[in-house]
């Protein structure tokens, strides 16, 4: 069924699509309609789910690790100081192996308050041990939902299905409902192993000495490595179902490119018409588009990047101190390569500042008229 | 039942700390020094030892007195602090 | 790809009015993009909304800087914001307001239309007297002039955004659509 709806609504329509079973949520601008729609899901009966009304973010996570442990696919959404406020519980949620799955819309982190987007709210979050998908369309949003709990169920580790505060989550466009018979086929009735059962009375999660913490740890990495290729297969099979395919990464004009843009989330999509407009111009330019930040695919980037001339990354986020975190990994992944080509990191669009196609041509012209990057962070646009 | 999970290597460890089946598996008696002992001329079958007992380790036996289950009591003497009658001594275990 | 920017105050419909144009061009099988310039809406502050228009998907996810074309649903915004910013040349200022197009000679270089979308609204009794919601007698009139978009899905789309009273909007959007002139020098 097409349907024109927003970003927030696409998340909603990708629990319901995913029969999730419990939703448990706490309202904040910008996911609010998030948590709308699957309230009026749940009332009027086309969500057959729990709907848990909870009084913060932290509760809001641990209603989830409840239902999620006593086996119910979950369900939850948030943004910016709301997941902050869930940061202990991020990671008893990983520690705890559930597959849980939600929606995060990236909002810059105040003071000042503010309501616009940036990525840093999730990036800070990326040591917590949840899988993180970057999205850029509002189809992709609802797509990777469902994909979401079809890895996160094989691996037993939760998932974070990222947007753009307002420039995905309040824009509308065509959106492709998949039929619910074929979600059903492709994401089959959750049976967790583990899950709390009375008929097999077990203590979970008590304490564990230095005797087998570590080999837990080992378990989450092993499983959160398997996920790479668990996305790739799992993205395949999408597109056979659904007409959609859905890799770690997204490429566009790659092949013969000598330097190549390395970008997330909406940037990534204006991206594309800029790469055309440079590409009629003469320059080799083609774009990676990060999908999935964790697991970060280093492997396929070093494919993808090694031998080339230049590369350059955008980030929409910044690790004070330091540089971008999209800079910094795809820096890291590329150090033990012999053919590593150099490396541009620029800071845009922080705090919800517009980053137009002007400015990402800005970018990559700079790359390709400069011989050499300076320094860790190029600032974009800074006002004098 | 007192079913116990374990493991010998990583391999066939569960996924998370899932170390114990019932907590029963888990005879905390062993780290007991001092043992309540119930005068039962004193007692007056109130049950307050039985609602106080951290460790569920008091039962209540068919003529309502109370009776410790040595392999969980850890000697914590809560009993004998709450019994209004002081019906309960602790007393050294040999 | 056609790009539209909307102005109008928080309580008009602005933002719907670009939601209506997007569902209903969607309803013709072509791809669309539709958000209002993000902000803490109020009412009675202005508002823009941004759509795209375009046969195929839409990868630019920047605001609109030069739009083609203009809609404005509150009059007494111009001269108040520089509403024709950027405008390309020779676009449509559609304009909700009860004088004549000729009366807005500040606006020559561009094609200007007006439809008194806030009589129609008030006489169909959307919003208030004080407060009219003119957004869906805009857009039938915006259908009409420019042909961007067939009436029959314009109706189809406020039936569908409408909350209440989508019986009276669709009505609106049809009178408007039957009532305005396609100013006779500019085809």
């Amino acid at each position: 069924m097409q349907k024109v709806m927003m970003g927030n609504h696409a998340l909603s329509w990708g629990a319901k699509l995913s029969r999730a079973e419990v939703i448990a949520a706490y309202p904040i601008t910008p996911q609010t309609e998030v948590v709308e729609l699957l309230s009026n899901m749940c009332a009027d009966g086309s969500l057959k789910a729990e709907f848990i009304k909870v009084e913060s973010e932290h509760s809001a996570m641990a209603a989830s690790m409840g239902a999620a442990a006593a086996g119910a696919r979950t369900f939850t959404a948030t943004s910016s100081q709301g997941l902050a406020l869930m940061h202990e519980v991020l990671h008893w949620a990983t520690g705890a192996r559930l597959p849980i799955v939600m929606g995060n819309i990236n909002r810059a982190m105040a003071p000042p308050w503010t309501i616009w987007t940036e990525q840093t709210d999730s990036i800070a979050q990326r040591d917590t041990g949840w899988i993180q998908i970057y999205t850029s369309s509002i189809q992709e949003i609802m797509d990777s939902v469902i994909q979401a709990y079809k890895v996160a169920e094989q691996v037993y580790l939760p998932v974070m299905v990222v947007l753009d505060s307002f420039v995905l989550s309040h824009t509308n466009e065509n959106c492709d409902i998949p039929d619910q018979d074929k979600v059903d086929a492709y994401l089959p009735r959750f049976e967790n192993a583990y899950r709390l059962n009375t008929d097999k009375p077990a203590a979970f999660g008590g304490l564990t000495g230095p005797d087998w913490y570590y080999e837990l740890r080992y378990k989450i990495e092993k499983d959160t490595e398997r996920s790479l290729d668990l996305f790739e297969e799992t993205g395949k099979e999408f597109g056979e179902m659904f007409g959609r395919e859905y890799g770690l990464v997204e490429t566009y004009k790659l092949d013969d490119a000598d330097t190549v843009l390395v970008a997330s989330a909406s940037i990534a999509s204006t991206a594309r018409p800029a790469i055309d407009q440079l590409r009629e111009e003469g320059h080799k330019v083609g774009l990676v588009r990060i999908r999935v930040f964790r697991p970060f695919p280093s492997e396929l980037l070093r494919k993808l990047l090694a031998g080339r001339k230049k590369v350059l990354v955008i980030d929409r986020n910044i690790s004070f101190g330091m540089s971008g975190a999209f800079y910094a990994e795809t820096k890291a992944a590329l150090y033990n390569e012999k053919k590593a080509p150099p490396m541009w990191g620029y800071i845009a669009g922080l705090g919800g500042r517009d980053v137009p196609l002007n400015v990402i041509r800005d970018m990559i012209e700079q790359t390709i008229a400069e011989e050499h990057p300076e320094g860790d962070i190029v600032w974009i646009g800074v006002k004098r | 039942m007192s079913e116990e999970i374990k493991w010998e290597s990583q391999s066939d460890m569960p996924l998370m700390a899932m170390s114990l089946g019932r907590m029963t598996v888990n005879k905390t008696g062993s780290w007991r020094n001092l043992r309540p002992v119930l005068d039962k001329e004193k007692c007056i079958k109130c049950g307050i030892c039985w609602k106080f007992c951290p460790d569920v380790s008091i039962s209540i036996d068919e003529e309502d007195y109370p009776v410790v289950n040595l392999d969980f009591c850890k000697g914590c003497g809560i009993c004998a602090t709450e019994c209004p009658k002081d019906a309960i001594e602790m007393v050294k275990e040999e | 790809m056609l790009e539209i920017r909307f102005h109008g105050r928080g309580g008009q419909g602005t933002v719907v009015a670009s939601k209506v144009l997007a569902f209903a061009v969607a309803r013709e099988g072509r791809f669309v993009q539709t958000f209002p310039e993000y902000g803490v809406e109020r009412r009675g502050a202005p508002v823009v909304a941004f759509t795209r228009i375009d046969d195929q998907k839409i990868y630019i996810r920047s605001k609109i800087y030069e739009p083609d074309h203009l809609l404005v649903l509150d009059p007494t915004l111009i001269g108040a914001i520089d509403v024709t910013e950027g405008l390309k040349p020779g676009g449509w200022i559609i304009i909700n307001s009860d004088k004549p197009a000729k009366d807005f000679p500040q606006f020559a270089g561009f094609k200007v239309a007006t439809v008194d979308a806030t009589s129609i609204a008030v006489k169909h009794r959307l919003g208030s007297a004080a407060a009219p919601i003119v957004n869906s007698a805009i857009m039938g009139a915006f259908a009409k002039i420019t042909g961007f978009v067939g009436i029959e899905a314009v109706r189809e789309a406020v039936h569908e955004l409408s909350p209440v009273k989508k019986d009276e909007n669709v009505e609106a959007a049809q009178e408007a659509y039957d009532t305005a002139e396609v100013p006779k020098e500019q085809s």
